[in-house]
């Protein structure tokens, strides 16, 4: 993927995952080229009350700095944030994250949906969406609402993802920008 | 489906002014990017088509308005969430506190009360409760009148009852409660020294002086601004040597309370120390 093939600059990726997304991102955040000019937020469905913290694992796999994001703290480019299980990850319009704990949605907190849709109200085409593997719909219908607030979107190739349920449910809704799969998706986040 | 938001930033604005002219409930310092979703959620599911239409219906009905309140206020809890919390909570924070002659508690947004109830467990199991008070207050009339009732659906029992053991409880969790068809009751000794009432945490004063103050996932829904307000109500509230217990991933740090508070290990917990 050329980077003029971007709608325009991107200021923030969220990428959502689900069942079979963790060895995904174990994959590519190592392979990421560092210093990243954008902000990476990933919401990744796992059970809550984990010992060991999701941020560690992968402080210890890239130079990034990956944090798991407490309430208000503020966005910065060049960070990866991972949203806190059993929380909706929101994001204020001084780009400070706020968390939620409401009902779950497509009985998932975090829903990928909710942050998919909150950041596409505000970054609007300075954003990119990827949605990699997993067993339910979330993320779909707001990888479509990323689309048609004319931000970048990429769903796993389902050929490639651990489980293809999550990037099918996407591919009924609407035709992404990339279908790609682990490499590809990895190309394609080092172009932006 | 995700729909468009039917409100917007400018409209937010105006009808939270609304709101808070008219029946006094000010939610302006709330988090936007959350009271914005569940105004938006509101919408979808009461199906309004205009924000013209919320906005008379909000200002002229006073029953619409009370369930305004409920929907917008997120009302989600259980039983002893997040393990950890509650072990040290059972292990260091209920024995300390038991040093004392009474034993004053606030818990502050207790929603439906299971929280409440959860306390209540720890201090019966320490053989506390008799001289303890749990004030759980809430903004919301209709979640203090579940609590009140201790009564929830029966199939959360089998999740609570993990949470419980988890968190070091060894006793059989159904003895807490009383089983009828699809809901439970629990048992009345546990709400014996519970005082329920409503507290705006945005307008309302301090109203007494504690040892524990507990207010878990609450400020996650305020501004940077309201929280520090919060923050020195509580200041105000907790005796000296007291304690300050958030969730998981709420802080003091940055408040004014930071350099006089001493966090207790990695717990959400600070105690005050000046």
């Amino acid at each position: 993927m050329e980077k003029s093939d971007l709608k325009s600059k991107i200021e923030l990726l969220v990428i959502g995952g689900s069942a079979g997304s963790f060895n995904v991102l174990l994959a590519l955040i190592p392979k990421l080229k560092t210093p990243i000019n954008f902000a990476i937020i990933v919401v990744l469905h796992r059970k809550s009350g984990s010992t060991t913290s999701i941020s560690e694992v992968f402080n210890l796999k890239t130079e990034i700095n990956v944090f798991e994001c407490e309430d208000k703290d503020p966005i910065i480019a060049g960070n990866i944030y991972f949203a806190p299980a059993d929380y909706h990850l929101l994001i204020e319009n001084d780009h400070t994250f706020s968390l939620d704990y409401s009902e779950k949605m497509n009985y998932s907190r975090p829903s990928i949906d909710v942050t998919f849709k909150v950041a596409a109200d505000l970054y609007g085409d300075k954003m990119a969406a990827i949605l990699l593997s997993g067993a339910n719909s979330d993320g779909a219908e707001g990888l479509l609402y990323v689309n048609q607030k004319n931000g970048t979107t990429i769903v796993q190739d389902p050929v490639s993802s651990e489980i293809d349920t999550m990037p099918k449910e996407a591919l009924k809704l609407f035709k992404p920008d990339f279908i790609a799969n682990v490499d590809e998706i990895i190309a394609a986040i080092n172009n932006f | 489906m995700l729909g468009y938001n039917l409100v917007d930033d400018e409209e937010l604005e105006i009808l939270l002014n609304d709101v808070a002219n008219k029946y006094g409930y000010d939610f302006t310092e709330y988090s936007k990017a959350s009271i914005k979703r569940r105004v938006n959620r509101l919408c979808a599911l009461d199906k309004f088509t205009s924000f013209a239409e919320l906005r008379y219906r909000i200002t002229n009905d006073e029953n619409y308005f009370g369930r305004f309140v409920e929907e917008i206020t997120v009302n989600v809890t259980e039983m002893f969430r997040d393990r950890h919390f509650y072990k040290t909570l059972r292990e260091q924070i209920i024995p300390q506190l038991g040093v004392n002659s009474y034993i004053k508690i606030w818990l502050a947004g207790c929603s439906t009360g299971e929280e409440a109830y959860s306390l209540s467990i720890l201090l019966h199991e320490a053989n506390l409760a008799h001289k303890a008070i749990i004030y759980a207050t809430d903004i919301n009339p209709s979640v203090l009148e579940t609590a009140k009732h201790g009564v929830y659906p029966i199939g959360l029992m089998r999740n609570y009852s993990e949470n419980y053991i988890n968190s070091g409880g060894t006793t059989d969790f159904s003895t807490y409660y009383t089983a009828n068809y699809d809901h439970v009751r629990f048992i009345g000794k546990l709400r014996e020294r519970m005082i329920f009432a409503t507290h705006n945490l945005v307008s309302d004063s301090s109203f007494n002086e504690f040892q524990l103050i507990l207010c878990r996932n609450v400020l996650i829904y305020f501004d940077k601004n309201l929280q520090e307000k919060v923050f020195k109500l509580f200041d105000s509230s907790l005796e000296s040597l007291g304690y300050l217990a958030l969730g998981s991933k709420e802080t003091i740090k940055f408040s004014e309370l930071e350099n006089r508070y001493q966090q207790i290990e990695k717990e959400k917990i600070w105690r005050k120390v000046t």
